[in-house]
């Protein structure tokens, strides 16, 4: 088994085909994507492949240390950053076929006029902890 | 097995161990032993006096707990101290153990699974899955938390208002897992108001009752979320509001209004109305202005501006919004609602996608971007 990211981006992915911002949609079609993101994970529970699944909002802070007794300096969210993670979903597959089909499953979820978006997501392996059996046997 | 049986004898039994002398964080797991004891058991034979059983089961794991303790500092060359004499029975050792694990020096969070445990009778692992964090976390802050309060004396009283403010995130911030949490702060709300005579706890228990009979009508077959003003009213659980404003009704009679009480009459009046145009406004907004006396928080004074914009017209409570904080939590979605209601449907569609990208959680955003959605494709794409 092995454990792959799928992200998705508010913004830095490639454009979608069908690029339709969400509030230009119609609510039905909303409905209609949050429940094929509700269906796609309750498979993939049932299929024993779920981790986990997690939104972020859009903004952030940005954060770090400035010495000694001083507290820690902030700064952003900027509005300029190019690449911004909207959520992720981690799974735990057989094979990066796996991973590969999944991520085009998710990619697939329907979006303006009910047609999928084609939303590129980015797909990123795990590092692994070190194998038990380091010896090759052959 | 009623497990809700079971759990409820739970802060009885940790109350008796404590007052033999054993130390709170000891007897508290000694006491969980003896409910997993239980839940193995009893099926097959149930005690006579469960809670007799409960106390002796949970005092020889104590006792076995202790020896092992004492040997081993033998061992190890430590002096064996003489457990502290227990306090003088005075006061009810059940309401005792909400104070404790409520104590002002517990963090919410800490308290919050403290009182679950030790007053609840859950196991860390159903605590563990409700709030989504692993079951090792959560085990370290009960067992950090249960350090923090082992110092505090058993037999003074201690703040309800501490407790019932554990008691209200319990049933506010519930999340997932197999443990239903606002049933669970509502037992726990319950079985305190059955112990302490205070206006407010039956206020809590009103406000907890009246929410949670609305909770079926709350959100569609989809999981979205429907507003009041669009739930269907026949799905609310008249059972419940009709308790809720009993228990209401008998606390405001004594002329100590609080906080609780006061957000239990507004959701009172809205489980009165029989459609959502019959809603009483000029009423709520005089309990929020009176709410607002009594705590001073911003995020009443934005939900009194909504309540105006009901009672007194959408430009009213534009002009009650403007006067707050833009910053505040909901505030770009009140804004999004009024102007709505005012007819500026642009404006309405605009504030509402902001509003979306604000949203604390994903059913929220949802939400807001469907009325974006709404908007937006009637004046059209």
């Amino acid at each position: 088994m092995a454990k792959y990211l799928l992200l998705k981006h508010y913004r830095g992915a490639p454009a979608a085909v069908n690029d339709v911002p969400m509030d230009r949609w119609t609510p039905e079609e909303i409905s209609a994507h949050v429940q094929y993101m509700r269906d796609f994970a309750a498979r993939l529970e049932k299929t024993g492949e779920f981790v986990d699944g997690q939104g972020l909002a859009p903004e952030g802070t940005w954060v770090r240390y400035d010495g000694e007794g001083r507290p820690p300096v902030t700064d952003g969210p900027f509005a300029e950053t190019k690449d911004l993670i909207a959520g992720w979903m981690v799974i735990d597959v057989d094979s990066y076929e796996r991973a590969l089909e999944l991520a085009g499953e998710l990619s697939a979820a329907p979006g303006a006029g009910g047609k999928p978006i084609h939303e590129w997501l980015e797909l990123r392996p795990f590092m692994a902890a070190p194998p038990t059996i380091t010896e090759c046997p052959h | 097995m009623d497990e809700a049986l079971l759990r409820s004898l739970t802060p009885g039994v940790l109350g008796i161990l404590v007052r033999r002398g054993a130390d709170f964080a000891a007897a508290e797991d000694a006491v969980q032993d003896a409910l997993a004891e239980a839940v193995r058991v009893w099926p097959a034979g149930p005690p006579r006096d469960p809670k007799g059983w409960l106390v002796t089961v949970a005092w020889r794991r104590f006792l076995d707990q202790a020896r092992a303790d004492a040997a081993r500092r033998r061992r190890e060359g430590l002096v064996d101290e003489q457990p502290a004499p227990g306090p003088a029975p005075a006061v009810d050792d059940t309401l005792q153990l909400y104070f404790l694990c409520a104590h002002p020096s517990l963090t919410p969070s800490s308290a919050v699974a403290l009182t679950l445990r030790a007053v609840g009778g859950l196991t860390t692992r159903q605590i563990a899955q409700a709030y989504l964090v692993p079951e090792a976390t959560m085990a370290q802050r009960i067992s950090r938390a249960k350090r923090t309060v082992s110092g505090v004396r058993f037999d003074r009283p201690g703040d309800v208002a501490t407790v019932l403010r554990v008691l209200y995130l319990v049933f506010n911030e519930g999340y997932s897992g197999d443990v239903d949490l606002a049933a669970e702060a509502i037992r726990l709300t319950r079985q305190l108001a059955a112990r302490v005579d205070h206006p407010e706890v039956a206020g809590l228990l009103a406000l907890m009752l009246l929410h949670h009979a609305r909770r079926a009508a709350r959100t569609a077959p989809d999981g979205s979320l429907v507003p009041l003003a669009e739930q269907d009213r026949g799905r609310w659980d008249t059972g419940l509001i009709a308790e809720g404003v009993a228990i209401l009704q008998a606390a405001l009679a004594r002329d100590r209004l609080g906080e609780f009480q006061d957000q239990a009459a507004i959701a009172a009046l809205h489980a009165d109305a029989p459609s959502a145009e019959e809603t009483d406004w000029t009423q709520i907004v005089e309990w929020y202005d009176e709410l607002t006396r009594l705590t001073d928080n911003p995020v009443v004074r934005l939900n009194r501006a909504v309540a105006v914009g009901e009672a007194d017209g959408p430009r009213a409570g534009l002009a009650a919004l403007a006067a707050l904080d833009a910053a505040l939590p909901r505030h770009t979605a009140a804004a999004a609602y009024l102007h709505e209601r005012d007819g500026d449907l642009a404006t309405a569609a605009r504030l509402y996608a902001e509003a979306a990208h604000k949203a604390p959680d994903l059913a929220e955003r949802d939400h807001l971007t469907r009325q974006a959605a709404r908007l937006n494709t009637r004046q059209g794409r």
